[in-house]
C-alpha cells in the first residue's frame, strides 16, 4: 500500500471520485468492505462540505504505514469562511444552513482518529485516519 | 443520467443508479411527484440497491423524495440499502424517519399489497 491521491472538490462529480479513490486506497490497504463503505462515507461527508461551505478545496488521501499497523490517511482541506465555534460543530445537528447539520460528529463515529482545525476567514482543515483492525 | 422509472400495476419503480447528480435527484423527484398524478399510482418503490455510498446528503434526497411522494397519495417504500450502507447510516447518525423499508424490490412490492 503506497501512494497519495489529491483530488480537488470543486463539483458533485469530484466528491464521487473522492470517495470512489478513497474505497481503492482502503480495499488495497487491506479493510474489509464495511470499513471501505465507512471510510468512503466519511470522505463523501467531508467532501460535500467543503463544497457547500467553501466551494473550493482539497481531499489529500494517503496509505499509512507505522510499526507494521497500517491504516488511511484522509485530509480535507479548504480556504473557505471556517468555522467560528468548533464545539458548537461538533453538536449533533448543529448546522449553519439549512441542513441537518456539518455531519461532522457523524465523521467521528465513521473513523478512528478525527482532528478539526478551522480559523474564521481563513479555512477549514479536517484530518481523518482509520486502521485496518 | 436520468433514473428510469417503470411501471407496474399502480406501483412506480425508481432504480437510482450509482453516483448520481445532485440534479439527477432533483429531477427524479419532480419526475416521480408528476407521474404518481399521471399515472394515479397508489405506491412508488424507490430501489437503492445500487449505491455504495448513502451520505447524509442523499439520505435527505431519499428521504425528500420519499414524503413527496406520499404527500401525492402514493405509499412509498425505500428498498435495497446494503448492509454496508446501513452500517454506515447507523455510524452516521442518519434515519429514514418513518419511511418503510423493505429488503428489495419483491419485498417492497409484498409490503405494499398487504398494507393497501
Amino acid at each position: 500500500m503506497s501512494g497519495e491521491v489529491q483530488i480537488t472538490i470543486e463539483t458533485e462529480a469530484d466528491i464521487v471520485v473522492a470517495r470512489q479513490k478513497g474505497r481503492e486506497l482502503a480495499a488495497r490497504g487491506g479493510f474489509s468492505t464495511t470499513d471501505q463503505t465507512l471510510i468512503a462515507t466519511a470522505i463523501s461527508e467531508v467532501a460535500r462540505n467543503i463544497m457547500q461551505y467553501a466551494r473550493r478545496g482539497e481531499i489529500i488521501l494517503s496509505a499509512l504505514e507505522i510499526t507494521g499497523r497500517r491504516g488511511i490517511d484522509v485530509l480535507a482541506r479548504d480556504d473557505g469562511p471556517g468555522i467560528a465555534d468548533l464545539a458548537l460543530a461538533m453538536q449533533d445537528g448543529y448546522s449553519t444552513g439549512n441542513s441537518l447539520g456539518l455531519g461532522l460528529p457523524g465523521v467521528r463515529r465513521l473513523m478512528d482518529e478525527f482532528n478539526l482545525e478551522s480559523v474564521p476567514g481563513r479555512g477549514t482543515t479536517v484530518r481523518l485516519k482509520k486502521w485496518v483492525r | 443520467m436520468p433514473v428510469p422509472v417503470l411501471k407496474q400495476g399502480d406501483v412506480l419503480i425508481a432504480s437510482v443508479q450509482a453516483a448520481l447528480s445532485d440534479k439527477d435527484l432533483a429531477q427524479l423527484r419532480e419526475d416521480l411527484a408528476d407521474r404518481v398524478g399521471r399515472y394515479r399510482a397508489r405506491g412508488v418503490i424507490i430501489d437503492v440497491a445500487a449505491l455504495d455510498v448513502l451520505d447524509s446528503f442523499a439520505a435527505r434526497t431519499v428521504r425528500g423524495i420519499a414524503y413527496s411522494t406520499r404527500l401525492r397519495g402514493a405509499r412509498t417504500v425505500v428498498v435495497g440499502i446494503q448492509p454496508d450502507v446501513a452500517y454506515a447510516m447507523v455510524q452516521l447518525g442518519l434515519s429514514l424517519d418513518d419511511i418503510a423499508t423493505a429488503l428489495d424490490v419483491e419485498e417492497g412490492l409484498a409490503l405494499l399489497r398487504t398494507t393497501a
